[in-house]
C-alpha cells in the first residue's frame, strides 16, 4: 500500500551522522584544535564574533569548526547561544580615545600625532600564493616598536578643537537600546541604526558601501581614520564602589569625514559616518560607515533617492542570519500550496483553451477585447 | 531551572527563560484583545532557522505546560521532516506528551494547514508566520502598512484582488488568502490554502500566529468573525478537488497530488495524515487502498 | 492588621515556571472566552491583595513592566514591596504610562479612559487593569457578547453596579484603542478584553 513519506525522524538523525563524518573528514588527518582557529583563522574568528553580537574567541573557534567553516552558520549558532545568556546590565560606553592601538591609519592627513601604524595588514602584500605556507612555517618574530606610545588622539577629535566636524551626537536615552530585546520601530534612532549595522552582514553592507560611492547616494567619503586595537570593557559596579575594569575588546573602529555644505542652521562642517565592529575587520567597518552616513540623509536634509539611504530597506535586510533564514525556508515542503497554485493555473489554462475554441469557430476579431 | 540539555548551558523548561516568556505572554494577550491587529514583540534568536517557525515556537513554548499534548505539523503532516524536528524540540526541553491526533492534542502547532477533523474548545493552534503583513506585498515599507490598519485603508488590497479579476477572470490568490477579522483588521491567515480559510471562522479554537523574523504576534479568539474578502459578483470560494482521497475515499478534504511514476500517473491523498489514518482505521477506504506503489507501475 | 503575616519576602510561587505557567493559561483562557470564570490557585500576598490578583500580578509583571497601585493598595507600603521584590516591577507614579493597573476596590473603576489606551497605531501599548472583585454573580444581572463568546454570556462581577457599563462602553467605543480588563476574586478570575459589549439582561 502506498505510504506517504514517513520515518522522518530517521532520516534526520542520518542526516545528521552525515554531516558529522563529513565534518570530521580524513581520520588520519588530525583533529582542528580550536586554538587553531582561534590563532590561525583569527579574522573568521573576528567576524563570527562581530556579526553574533558575542565576544567570545572560544565558542566562536567552536561555532567555527561546528559550521565546517561556513561562517554564516557559525554566527547562527552563536547567536542562538547568546540569546540563552542572561543579561547583568550594560557596560560604560567604551572610549577608543584611549585604545591600545594595533592599527591606526588616517586618509586625511600625511603625518598626526600618535603616528600611522600600519599593524597586522593585507594591506601592500603582493597577492601572490605564498607555497612556503602549505607546509608548517615559522615567520621571523614580528618587529617590536620602540616604546608605547600611549594613546593617540582621535583625528575626529583634531577636527573637532576647530568644529569642522559636527559633534558625536549625544545618545537618544541613558538607557542603551537592545535590538535583541525589543523590536525595533521605524524611524529608528541612530544609535538603534548603528547597532543593527555592526551585526550586519559584512557582504550586505560592503556592497551598499560600494553602491554609495557609485553614485547611489554620494557623500564624498574620506577615512578620518581607522584604528584596531584592545579597549578596556568598564561597567558601573556600585558594589565595587563604582566603575570597574571587567574585560578587553579588541575592536575596529572607523570614523568617515564627509563633505557637507551647511545649512541655513548651520554652517559648513564636515560630518560623520561611523563603524565600529568586534575584532579585525576594517572592510566591514567602512563599509559601516559608508552605510551609517547614507541613512542619515534625512537628518542632514537630503534627498533620499539611493537603497543605502533607505532605512527600512537597509535594517530590515541587513540581518544575514534572518536572510539565510528566510531564503533558506523555500526549501522546506510547500507542496500544499503549490497544489493550489497547480488547480489554479489548470482551470486558467482551461478556461484559456475554452474562449481560444470559442473564438476560432466564431471569428470575429472585433469582439474580442 | 530544568536541566535537559547537556554543554554550555541548562536550558529552561520549553527552551525560552521566564522574562522572555512573560514578554511573549504579555503580547498574546493583547493579541487576543485586539483580533487580527499584528502585535510587535521582541522575538528571540532561536536554535533553528528563522522561517522554519520560529515565531509558532515562540508562542508554544511561552503557552506550553506540563500537562499539555502537542501536535505538530507542516504540510499537514506529522511527519515531515520540520514537523518532526519541531515536535523533537518540545520533547527534548519541555518533556511534554506529543500525539498525531488531532482529538488528542491540546496544542497543535501548524505550517501552511488547518486540520480537517474540527477543532474543540480548549485547543489552540499556533500558527507559524513567515510574512505577517498581508499589505506587505502592496506596500513594503511597515511605516506605511502600520498606518493604512491604524486608518482601517483597505481599499489597496480590494485593488488588488480586482486586478487579478480582470486580469485573469478571477481572483488568482490560491493560498495566504486575506480575511478580516470581526469587520476590522485585514489579516495574512498564515501561507495555508484558501480552502482552510472558512475554519478560521467562529472556530472553537483560540487561533495564535507568531511570525518570529518579522517579530509579530496576533491572534483570532474563539467564536470570532473571520471573513475572506471578496466582491458581490465575485464571491469567495474555495478549491474544491474532482477527485477523493486513493487511500481512505474521504470527500470535501484537502489533497495532495502524488506523482506515482514518469508516465504521467498520479493520485490524490488527504494531505491532513492523522484525518487520513482515522478514517482507515474507521474502516473507509479510498481506490488505491491496500494496493503497492509497484501495483501502479 | 490583616498584613502582618506576609511581609515583601514571603508568598509567591512555590514552582515560578510552572506556576506562572498555569497562571499565563487561566488568563489567556479568560481573555480568549471572555466572562468565563478560570480557577487557578492562587500565591500568597500582603492585603489588600487577593490570592487571584496576586497571581495574575507574578505570572505578567517583571522588570520591563511598570504597575499603578489604587488608594487602597498605595497607602499598604507592603503591596509595592511585594510586587518589586517578587516581580521587579517598576511602581508608577502615573496611572496615564503605567502597563498595568491594580484596583483593590472595583469602585475604582470610574477612571478607564485615563489609563494608557495605545495610539490607533498602537493599540497594544494600553494598560491592563487588574481588578480586585469579591466574587461572580450567580445570577448575573449583565449579557456580554463579542469575539470569544458564542452567542452571549451572562456575566456579573460582584459589587460591581451598572455604573461600571458606561464605563465600559466608552472603553469599548475607543476600539481599537482600550484598556483590557482582568477580574480576579479571591478564588476565580474573568477577563473583559475591550472588545467585549455588554448590557443589562432585561434591557431591550
Amino acid at each position: 500500500m502506498y505510504v506517504a513519506v514517513k520515518g522522518g525522524e530517521q532520516a534526520i538523525e542520518n542526516a545528521h551522522r552525515l554531516l558529522a563524518d563529513r565534518r570530521r573528514g580524513d581520520r588520519t588527518v588530525p583533529d582542528i584544535s580550536l586554538d587553531q582557529i582561534s590563532g590561525q583563522l583569527a579574522l573568521a574568528v573576528d567576524r563570527v564574533m562581530s556579526e553574533g553580537s558575542l565576544y567570545d574567541r572560544e565558542l566562536a573557534a567552536l561555532a567555527i569548526k561546528q559550521a565546517r567553516g561556513d561562517l554564516i552558520e557559525a554566527i547562527f549558532l552563536v547567536r542562538a547561544y547568546r540569546t540563552t545568556l542572561p543579561r547583568f546590565g550594560a557596560s560604560e560606553p567604551i572610549d577608543t580615545g584611549d585604545m591600545k592601538i594595533e592599527r591606526r591609519i588616517s586618509a586625511t592627513y600625511k603625518d598626526l600625532p600618535g603616528g600611522q601604524m600600519l599593524g597586522p595588514t593585507f594591506d601592500y602584500t603582493h597577492r601572490l600564493l605564498d607555497p612556503s605556507l602549505a607546509a608548517d612555517s615559522d615567520p621571523a618574530s614580528a618587529a617590536e616598536r620602540d616604546a608605547d606610545r600611549g594613546p593617540a588622539m582621535r583625528v575626529s577629535d583634531i577636527l573637532g578643537q576647530e568644529n569642522l566636524v559636527e559633534e558625536d551626537g549625544a545618545a537618544s536615552s541613558d538607557d542603551p537600546p537592545d535590538i535583541t530585546r525589543s523590536p525595533v520601530e521605524f524611524p529608528l534612532e541612530r544609535e538603534t541604526r548603528l547597532q543593527a549595522l555592526s551585526r550586519g552582514d559584512e557582504g550586505f553592507l560592503l556592497a551598499l558601501g560600494y553602491s554609495t560611492q557609485r553614485g547611489y547616494a554620494r557623500n564624498h567619503p574620506f577615512v578620518g581614520e581607522i584604528r584596531i586595537g584592545e579597549v578596556a570593557l568598564e561597567m558601573d559596579l556600585p558594589e565595587k564602589g563604582g566603575t570597574t575594569v571587567i574585560g578587553r575588546l579588541l575592536v575596529t573602529e572607523c570614523q568617515m569625514v564627509n563633505q557637507f555644505k551647511g545649512s541655513a542652521k548651520a554652517p559648513p562642517q564636515f560630518t560623520r559616518g561611523y563603524g565600529l565592529v568586534f575584532g579585525q575587520s576594517e572592510r566591514k567597518a567602512m563599509s559601516m560607515a559608508l552605510c551609517d552616513r547614507a541613512l542619515r540623509a534625512g537628518e542632514l536634509g537630503e534627498d533620499r533617492t539611493a537603497p543605502a539611504q533607505d532605512e527600512e530597506f537597509v535594517i530590515s535586510h541587513c540581518d544575514n542570519v534572518q536572510a539565510t533564514g528566510f531564503v533558506e525556508h523555500l526549501k522546506l515542503p510547500h507542496y500544499v500550496d503549490f497544489q493550489a497554485e497547480l488547480e489554479l493555473v489548470r482551470g486558467m489554462r482551461a478556461a484559456f483553451k475554452e474562449t481560444r475554441e470559442t473564438v476560432d469557430d466564431n471569428p470575429q476579431p472585433e469582439a474580442a477585447e | 531551572m530544568n536541566p535537559h540539555a547537556s554543554g554550555f548551558a541548562a536550558y529552561n523548561f520549553a527552551y525560552l527563560d521566564e522574562q522572555t516568556k512573560r514578554m511573549i505572554r504579555r503580547a498574546i494577550l493583547k493579541a487576543i484583545a485586539i483580533p487580527g491587529y499584528q502585535v510587535p514583540f521582541a522575538s528571540r534568536e532561536m536554535p533553528m532557522p528563522y522561517g522554519w517557525g520560529t515565531g509558532g515556537v515562540q508562542v508554544t513554548a511561552a503557552i506550553l505546560g506540563a500537562d499539555d499534548t502537542l501536535k505538530v505539523i507542516d504540510q499537514g503532516s506529522d511527519d515531515t521532516t520540520n514537523s518532526v524536528s519541531i515536535r523533537k524540540f518540545f520533547e527534548k526541553t519541555a518533556g511534554v506528551a506529543t500525539t498525531t491526533r488531532t482529538a488528542d492534542a491540546s496544542i497543535i502547532q501548524t505550517r501552511h494547514r488547518i486540520p480537517e477533523e474540527p477543532l474543540k474548545s480548549g485547543q489552540v493552534l499556533v500558527y507559524q508566520v513567515p510574512i505577517p503583513e498581508p499589505l506587505r506585498f502592496l506596500e513594503p515599507r511597515e511605516t506605511e502598512t502600520r498606518k493604512m490598519h491604524a486608518l482601517e485603508e483597505y481599499g489597496l488590497m480590494h485593488v488588488k484582488l480586482y486586478e487579478d479579476i480582470a486580469k485573469n477572470g478571477r481572483i488568482a490568490t490560491t493560498y495566504a488568502y486575506p480575511v478580516k477579522i470581526e469587520g476590522r483588521y485585514v489579516m495574512d491567515p498564515s501561507p495555508t490554502p484558501k480552502f482552510d480559510n472558512p475554519k478560521m471562522n467562529d472556530s472553537p479554537a483560540l487561533q495564535l500566529f507568531g511570525a518570529g523574523r518579522e517579530k509579530r504576534i496576533y491572534a483570532v479568539p474563539p467564536h470570532t468573525e473571520v471573513v475572506s474578502l471578496d466582491f458581490e459578483d465575485h464571491p469567495f470560494e474555495i478549491n474544491r478537488f474532482e477527485d477523493t482521497c486513493a487511500l481512505c475515499g474521504a470527500e470535501g478534504v484537502y489533497l495532495d497530488e502524488v506523482i506515482l511514476d514518469d508516465k504521467g500517473n498520479r493520485m490524490f491523498c488527504c494531505s491532513d495524515t492523522d484525518h487520513c489514518e482515522q478514517r482507515r482505521e474507521a474502516g473507509h477506504s479510498g481506490a488505491r487502498a491496500g494496493q503497492g506503489l509497484e501495483a501502479s507501475q | 492588621m490583616a498584613n502582618v503575616a506576609t511581609p515583601a519576602f514571603t508568598g509567591g510561587f512555590n514552582d515560578p515556571v510552572h506556576g506562572s505557567q498555569q497562571g499565563f493559561r487561566a488568563i489567556m483562557e479568560a481573555m480568549a472566552r471572555p466572562g468565563t470564570l478560570q480557577t487557578p490557585d492562587g500565591v500568597t500576598a500582603p492585603a489588600p491583595l487577593n490570592p487571584v490578583s496576586a497571581l495574575v500580578a507574578l505570572t505578567l509583571l517583571d522588570q520591563d513592566t511598570s504597575v499603578w497601585l489604587d488608594s487602597g493598595c498605595h497607602g499598604q507600603a507592603d503591596v509595592a514591596d511585594w510586587l518589586s521584590f517578587h516581580t521587579g516591577a517598576r511602581i508608577a507614579q502615573n496611572m496615564a504610562t503605567a502597563d498595568f493597573c491594580i484596583l483593590s476596590n472595583p469602585k475604582g473603576v470610574t477612571v478607564l479612559a485615563d489609563m494608557a489606551l495605545g495610539s490607533e497605531e498602537y493599540p497594544d501599548r494600553s494598560a491592563t487593569a487588574i481588578m480586585q472583585v469579591t466574587g461572580f454573580e450567580a445570577n448575573p444581572d449583565w449579557v456580554c457578547e463579542g469575539p470569544g463568546i458564542k452567542g452571549q454570556i451572562d456575566f456579573q462581577p460582584t459589587g460591581v453596579d451598572d455604573s461600571f457599563l458606561p464605563v465600559w462602553s466608552q472603553n469599548r467605543a475607543a476600539f481599537p484603542r482600550g484598556v483590557d480588563l482582568i477580574l480576579a476574586s479571591p478564588t476565580q478570575l474573568a477577563a473583559l478584553p475591550r472588545t467585549t459589549c455588554i448590557r443589562k439582561a432585561r434591557e431591550m
